[in-house]
């Protein structure tokens, strides 16, 4: 039992690199579609998957592999032309086997459906082009014989010389007339390599490396403890066996580092294929290029930065690009370029995502910005081109459009930016009108070990990382003076600007220990400003002493600890003890430098003399058929998606949705609200907004998504139906406030129902 | 002879407490701690057990007991949900195997936030073993800073 686990582990495994390739290959398949070298690579991997899943008697994949296996052998064959109609089904089939993989490794079997509707439509593909009689009953004796399970084992061990034969055969009749020369070097040149790759790599469980990894910290740790005492024992074999110890020790770490990096290129894989999907829906044209893939960085940023990427290349694609005719009348080529570059500089790696689309026009983008109120007029007829392009990835600037378009997100550039600064990272944008826009963004290698200054308060200590440090300046006492106070609030001119202070004492609560009334008054030490970045704004952290900077291992704080916003985690310093690293952003906040959320915004509110933050919301807005809006907290949404009409099924009378591996029940909003019924579906395509009820999702189904806004919502008395929780003002109109829970409910009372039991 | 359960017991004040061992990670005695601040009272520090960030959690805070506290409390370090704590109590007492039938409810007389955190009560020979209610112990405000 348990060796077969382990081959049916193995072969889980090499089915997802595979379909990683498969996605990839399919996109350049069609951009090229007289490739037979990729042709090959794509029929060998599903002719890999479609024998191990006859031997695992996966039969479902197998059914499914089998006839994509023949509709690729007549592609391979020239017998049938490339069109994307057929690139569409394969995608689709590289969809459906990972689907059914993902299930046998969750559930242990293939799922319920049969796909025999895709099964359908790669046979009718295949069935399409008669014109070669020999071939057809060939591939339909093929067909045969593999469909009996108990010919597949007799198939496996065939398969290597069977792929080769077809493999040649294809590109006798690709090319022209020249038999063997082309065909020979393919085989060795697929196989050969591949088996050395196999004797000099071995597959590593990522537990164990993180297991390793954190040995490896506790060893830095033990070093800079050693490096600390041999610097004050003074004997000269204890300091060269330390720096021995040093030298190995930071050999090892990087050694050790370099095992949990990944080339960039793993997670770019997959974007051809959404570039491609994407601009078909959206009828433009658009290639993308890589430069960089082997750009190597920690795993555990790679899982981090694919939503953001994913985000800025759709956006890119939907935004960015122009539709064909408009880029002709630009004097443009038709086809869009994205280009993904990925780079090392300076300790961190740069990843560029550039389009050579329409850009962004600042003025355009201040105007939103303004009108939504996330800058004043004053501020932004003070800015520069650049920083008005930035402001799209202020939160709370997204637009209609953005949500509409690019199903499944919609939040905006901002999504981006805090998913970014998240890992430690930063994000530029630079745009010219008419050329196109660059994405820059910039990510530390690591997170397990960071650079942090140390400084003290109060005698503790504590860690300030470096990424947020921009520098550190010393005031002698007879420079105290230097510190003004605007109303109690204490600044520094430092070189013209003015920053303001903070003091760490006091922001930890230890106001009494030594910061002074007045900041001018009793200053008699020298002053140490920490001058740091907090979203975009600088501010001084006066602290009591600067010690080091050290390299820390960060470790998470317990679940009790999480809630206090100043901290991010913890450290163990050299001599043992441990030392809370700080929050920089945190701290601005409750510091009250930087405003919750957005500073701009704050302003906004009170300058229309609305205060209390209390009733704060991200809402999404949604139209109902007959026009009315309504508004439901955006912590409730798992995702946006739209559907075409033909894919909603009945179960029970109820419609459902296949959805991600799980059969979603759908609930038309106008119809619990008791207002129309159906939705009309101009286009076939219906908009749901996926909430989570009861651990499941649900569907809920609106005519049409507006928009996502944070705004104020005070919820008014006076709700006329259980399912809203009243009406609230939102952008100057009135939108109802939905309970999520009770609008299921009234539909299907069963799926809340089971909550309440649970 | 019926079920029994291992608990390894302590003493805060004058309550006599024990957590069942399987909980138990280890026993040490005082360490050194880091403040945290900005946090509850009942959040003593954060240890470093050999490389692992502990959070040290004052159950005399907890309780709510102010009598004299000892100098060096010891540490029962706990694994919890996927988390390790360590409780800081006054002594360690014995590892004492109780019978499961020597078990009764909390009495509801119980006052304070002793009620809360207690599972049920042992009856013993010498002395009434009080069930510590992990996850209640541990379901409290930290951020509260009550000590401004």
């Amino acid at each position: 039992m348990d060796e077969m686990d382990d081959i049916l582990r193995e072969f889980i495994v090499e089915t997802y690199e595979g379909l990683d390739h498969l996605d990839r290959d399919l996109v350049t398949l069609e951009q090229d579609p007289s490739s037979s070298e990729v042709l090959g690579r794509i029929f060998r991997t599903i002719h890999t998957i479609k024998g191990s899943s006859g031997f695992l008697s996966l039969e479902r994949l197998e059914s499914v592999t089998h006839v994509g296996e023949n509709l690729l052998s007549l592609l391979r064959d020239q017998r049938l032309d490339l069109r994307p109609e057929i690139t569409s089904a394969l995608l689709q089939m590289a969809d459906v086997v990972r689907e059914i993989i993902d299930n046998v490794e969750r559930e242990g079997n293939e799922g319920a459906d049969d796909y025999a509707e895709l099964v359908q439509t790669l046979g009718r593909l295949a069935d399409l082009e008669p014109s070669d009689s020999s071939c057809e009953s060939e591939q339909g004796l093929d067909g045969t014989a593999e469909s009996s399970p108990v010919d597949v084992p007799i198939e496996q061990s065939q398969t290597p010389d069977w792929g080769d034969a077809l493999a040649s055969d294809g590109s006798t009749s690709a090319s022209e007339p020249e038999p063997q020369s082309p065909a020979e070097p393919r085989p060795t040149g697929g196989d050969s390599p591949r088996a050395s790759v196999a004797e000099s790599t071995i597959r590593v469980d990522v537990g164990l490396l993180d297991t390793l990894m954190n040995l490896v910290g506790e060893l830095v740790l033990a070093r800079n403890q050693i490096l600390q005492h041999s610097a004050t024992y003074g004997d000269s074999g204890v300091a060269n066996a330390s720096q021995r110890l040093n030298l190995v020790t930071t050999e090892l770490q990087e050694g050790v580092m370099k095992t949990r990096m990944q080339p960039i290129g793993n997670v770019w894989g997959k974007f051809p294929r959404v570039v491609r999907d994407l601009a078909l829906s959206c009828g433009k044209s658009v290639r993308i290029e890589m430069e960089g893939r082997d750009t190597e960085l920690d795993k555990t940023i790679i899982e981090s930065i694919k939503d953001p990427l994913t985000h800025a290349i759709r956006n890119s694609v939907d935004h960015g690009i122009e539709a064909p005719e408009d880029r002709v009348a630009a004097g443009k080529p038709e086809q869009g370029r994205i280009l993904l570059r990925a780079f090392h500089e300076g300790g961190q790696v740069n990843i560029e995502v550039s389009d050579d689309g329409k850009g962004i026009c600042p003025k355009k983008v201040l105007q939103t910005a303004v009108a939504k109120g996330l800058v004043t007029s004053e501020r932004g007829a003070r800015m520069s081109d650049k920083e008005m392009v930035n402001l799209i990835t202020t939160p709370g600037f997204s637009t209609a459009d953005t949500i509409t378009n690019v199903s499944g997100r919609g939040v905006g550039m901002d999504v981006v930016r805090t998913n970014i600064e998240k890992i430690g990272g930063g994000v530029d944008i630079q745009s010219v009108p008419g050329e196109g826009t660059t994405l820059k963004i910039k990510i530390p290698l690591t997170l397990a070990i960071i650079p942090a200054l140390i400084v003290t308060s109060g005698g503790d200590r504590f860690a300030i990382p470096q990424v947020n440090l921009l520098e550190l300046v010393r005031l002698e006492s007879e420079q105290a003076g230097k510190l003004e106070m605007i109303q109690g609030a204490p600044v520094y001119r430092l070189r013209g600007t003015l920053l303001p202070l903070a003091f760490l004492n006091r922001e930890l609560g230890r106001e009494s220990d030594c910061v002074p009334e007045s900041a001018t008054a009793a200053l008699s030490t020298a002053t140490n400003i920490v001058v740091l970045q907090a979203d975009d704004q600088q501010f001084g952290l006066v602290v009591e002493e600067v010690l080091d900077t050290e390299e820390i291992v960060v470790k998470p704080l317990g679940k009790q600890l999480k809630g206090v916003p100043s901290f991010a985690g913890a450290a163990i310093m050299g001599d043992g003890r441990v030392a809370l690293i700080l929050d920089v952003l945190g701290l601005a906040q409750t510091a009250e430098i930087v405003g919750p959320g957005s500073k701009s915004r704050t302003t906004h509110l009170s300058e229309n003399g609305e205060s209390s933050g209390d009733s704060f919301e991200t809402l999404l807005l949604v139209a109902n058929r007959d026009g009315t809006r309504a508004a439901l907290p955006l912590s409730a949404v798992n995702r946006l998606e739209e559907f075409p009409r033909d894919r909603i099924e009945r179960s029970g009378g109820d419609e459902v949705v296949q959805y991600r591996g799980e059969i979603m029940p759908l609930v038309s909003l106008s119809e619990a609200l008791g207002r129309a019924a159906a939705e009309s579906d101009q286009n076939g395509r219906v908009k749901v907004v996926v909430v989570r009820v009861a651990g499941r999702q649900v569907g809920i189904v609106v005519e049409n998504i507006l928009d996502i806004i944070d705004d104020e919502c005070v919820v008014a008395d006076g709700s006329t139906h259980p399912g809203i929780k009243g009406p609230v003002s939102v952008q100057g109109k009135v939108a109802d406030l939905l309970d999520v829970n009770r609008i299921v409910a009234s539909v299907r009372s069963d799926l809340v129902a089971q909550e309440m039991s649970r | 002879m019926s079920d029994t359960r291992q608990f390894c017991t302590f003493h805060l004040g004058s309550l006599f407490l024990g957590v069942e061992v399987c909980h138990v990670q280890e026993v040490l005695r005082y360490q050194e701690m880091t403040d945290v601040p900005l946090t509850s009272s009942i959040i003593s520090g954060l240890i470093n057990l050999r490389g692992q960030i502990v959070t040290a959690i004052d159950l005399r805070e907890r309780f709510g007991l102010d009598d004299d506290a000892p100098e060096a409390p010891m540490n029962v370090v706990i694994r919890a949900e996927e988390e390790v704590v360590s409780f800081q109590v006054d002594a360690i007492g014995d590892v004492l195997t109780v019978p499961e039938d020597a078990y009764e409810p909390p009495p509801p007389t119980l006052a304070g936030p002793t009620k809360e955190l207690i599972r049920g009560v042992y009856k013993l020979e010498s002395a009434l073993l009080l069930c510590l209610d992990i996850d209640a112990a541990l379901n409290f405000d930290a951020t509260n800073t009550c000590s401004e």
